[in-house]
């Protein structure tokens, strides 16, 4: 069924996502990461729309890409101020406090 | 394709809008508008207009609460059941003013004094309170997810504040690289929902998930990615691994209004989808809640213990109390329909006392904390000697979070206590016991600090008695007198939280 080949692309994008988030330390690429899980959702979205004809699914990730700009918009800038003050963006470094 | 479009337009139907129901939400957008258009067209001397607009504009947005309150109408029910205001979404705005109300007296000179543009603090707090009004009121996947964004993103801006220091950006970047990340898994979850119900209507769904829907495995999986998203926001262990070092990092009055608000909108969620989405999966919810409230409680106060760094050890203290909230929806739908009635008004009930009360303690934090310049708790070394009032207030606000009576928060946790061991349910008697042992293990830190201000010597032997700024006086003085008044008559804040009911039928 055609449904499933949909669901299961979304699902390893999800898994590869989360992979990324959890081992990669460049911040840059863990941006990169989120965004593949938040594709994975309007992949999984358009698809369940597609089959049961319900729009709100569509509307959903429309909602979701448009705000996922604007996330991925603070994350750069957040991204931006820590290469300006560590001359870095291994997150790994990041890492001041403790206890 | 015009013509088709105009066929389009004529079919379409203008939704039913009740203007009257969503005031509190129009002032605050209208307040908004107003800070940014002052702050474009003033100059430097005049920005502190921006804090008394902002803190105008939520108390008049308080007043539509009362005025709809007042309407002998039923709820006003929005855009097919997607928005609805109800008593439950009236209780918690109000909350959400309040508290956003004393974030802005309490920043006040906090913000003034930094090397940081005021305009845009207030207004990314005006959106962030304005994102949990709408929290409090969506009854739709699309909305609350919507609605949680709008709360998300104005904080993680502010946490990142002091953007030229190294421990303000890690605590910025720490909360965003969470916090987004829960979001894609809330968001996975709620996709899978979606795909089995075919409605993004939270109380549709409710319907489906007590049906057919509901016993398929994959419905599980939804439920609970659904839920990480606000266990997060929440700050229950395993997802608190942000909140200690973001409340350092940021300025303290930002970690205050994390501590109460954003911590509440969370809440207010895992509330609307517990009781209304899946309530007919409560056999599930069950155990996650029991492992999910033990776990942050226990964590939470055992590290708070050996905390040297007021914030940090506040930031513990937080994570714990969010395992107390957590600990009812442990026995959520064992037993019958009154229980859950009971889990639903003590857990509103723990908030709106928590809210206030946490503020009380940070008003005083920053208070004292601009005279030491100093987080470090051996820097409060007799400070009772040099500032009664202040101690004093710290005093009732420590009780009050310890839960010891006659300080209000005891009745509070009573009232947890009750709805937890009512329903006779095997998991809400483990989970009393845990409440039960990590109440006494959090006196451990809230005597500390108390034994701290009252018995230690001052540090260097300085006295000068402590500048209090009239914002911050003006804080201390609300969350003292809501403190005082309601564990004179706790039944008050009791009235109001078994107000706070869902419009929409209990789970059913």
């Amino acid at each position: 069924m055609l449904l499933n080949q949909f669901l299961i692309l979304a699902a390893i994008l999800f898994c590869t996502g989360v992979y990324g988030v959890i081992s990669r330390r460049n911040g840059v690429l863990v941006l990169m990461s989120i965004e593949l899980i938040l594709n994975s959702v309007n992949l999984n979205l358009v698809a369940f729309s597609a089959m049961t004809g319900a729009v709100a699914g569509q509307v959903f990730a429309l909602f979701v890409i448009a705000v996922a700009a604007a996330e991925v918009g603070v994350g750069l800038a957040i991204v931006l101020a820590i290469f300006r003050n560590f001359r870095t963006v291994d997150i790994d470094e990041v890492d001041l406090m403790k206890g | 394709m015009s013509s088709v479009l105009l066929a389009a337009a004529t079919s379409f139907v203008r939704p039913e809008i009740d203007w009257h129901a969503l005031a509190p939400e129009l002032v605050l957008v209208a307040t908004f508008v107003v800070c940014l258009l002052v702050d474009v067209f003033t100059d430097e001397e005049s920005r502190w207009t921006a804090s008394s607009l902002a803190g105008v504009g939520m108390l008049a947005a308080m007043v539509p609460l009362f005025t709809l309150h007042m309407r002998e109408l039923d709820a006003g029910v929005m855009f097919g059941g997607g928005y609805v205001v109800d008593d439950f979404a009236l209780v918690l705005k109000g909350l959400f003013l309040l508290a956003g109300y004393v974030t802005v007296l309490i920043s006040t000179n906090q913000i003034a004094e930094g090397d940081y543009p005021e305009g845009e603090y207030y207004q990314l707090l005006l959106t962030a309170v304005f994102g949990m009004m709408v929290m409090s009121s969506s009854r739709d996947l699309i909305t609350i997810f919507v609605a949680f964004e709008m709360l998300s993103i104005p904080t993680y801006l502010l946490a990142a504040w002091r953007k030229r220091t190294q421990t303000g950006i890690e605590a910025g970047m720490k909360y965003y690289l969470i916090g987004v990340f829960a979001t894609g898994v809330m968001l996975y979850g709620m996709s899978l929902i979606f795909g089995g119900t075919g409605t993004t209507l939270v109380s549709e769904i409710g319907a489906h998930i007590g049906g057919t829907f509901g016993n398929e495995p994959v419905a599980v999986v939804g439920i609970l990615f659904t839920l990480v998203g606000f266990a997060f926001k929440v700050s229950a262990v395993p997802f608190q691994n942000w909140a200690p070092d973001t409340y350092e990092g940021a300025p303290t009055p930002v970690t205050a209004f994390l501590s109460v608000a954003s911590k509440s909108a969370g809440f207010v969620a895992i509330l609307q989808l517990v009781f209304i989405g899946f309530f007919g999966r409560s056999d599930v919810l069950r155990p996650f809640m029991f492992v999910l409230a033990v776990l942050t409680m226990t964590v939470g106060n055992v590290i708070a213990l050996r905390q040297t760094n007021i914030v940090r050890l506040f930031a513990y203290s937080s994570v714990a109390q969010a395992g107390f909230i957590l600990t009812p929806l442990a026995v959520v739908g064992a037993g019958d329909p009154s229980t859950s009635a009971q889990v639903l008004s003590s857990v509103v009930l723990y908030l709106l006392i928590y809210t206030v009360v946490n503020l009380g303690a940070f008003a005083v934090i920053i208070t004292v904390s601009r005279r030491t310049r100093s987080g470090e708790l051996a820097s409060w070394g007799g400070l009772f000697t040099y500032a009664p009032g202040l101690a004093v207030s710290m005093a009732v606000f420590l009780f009050a979070l310890g839960g010891i009576p006659p300080a209000v928060g005891w009745f509070a946790k009573f009232q947890l206590f009750t709805a937890v061991v009512s329903p006779h349910h095997a998991l809400g008697y483990a989970a009393g016991v845990a409440m039960a042992v990590n109440s006494v293990i959090s006196l451990g830190y809230y005597l500390g600090i108390m034994r701290t201000m009252f018995m230690d010597d001052v540090p260097d032997g300085d006295t000068t008695p402590v500048k209090i700024p009239v914002a911050l006086a003006a804080a201390v003085g609300i969350t003292l007198a809501a403190t005082l008044v309601v564990g004179l008559l706790p039944n008050l804040a009791a009235d109001l939280a078994d107000h706070a009911t869902f419009a929409l039928s209990l789970g059913d």
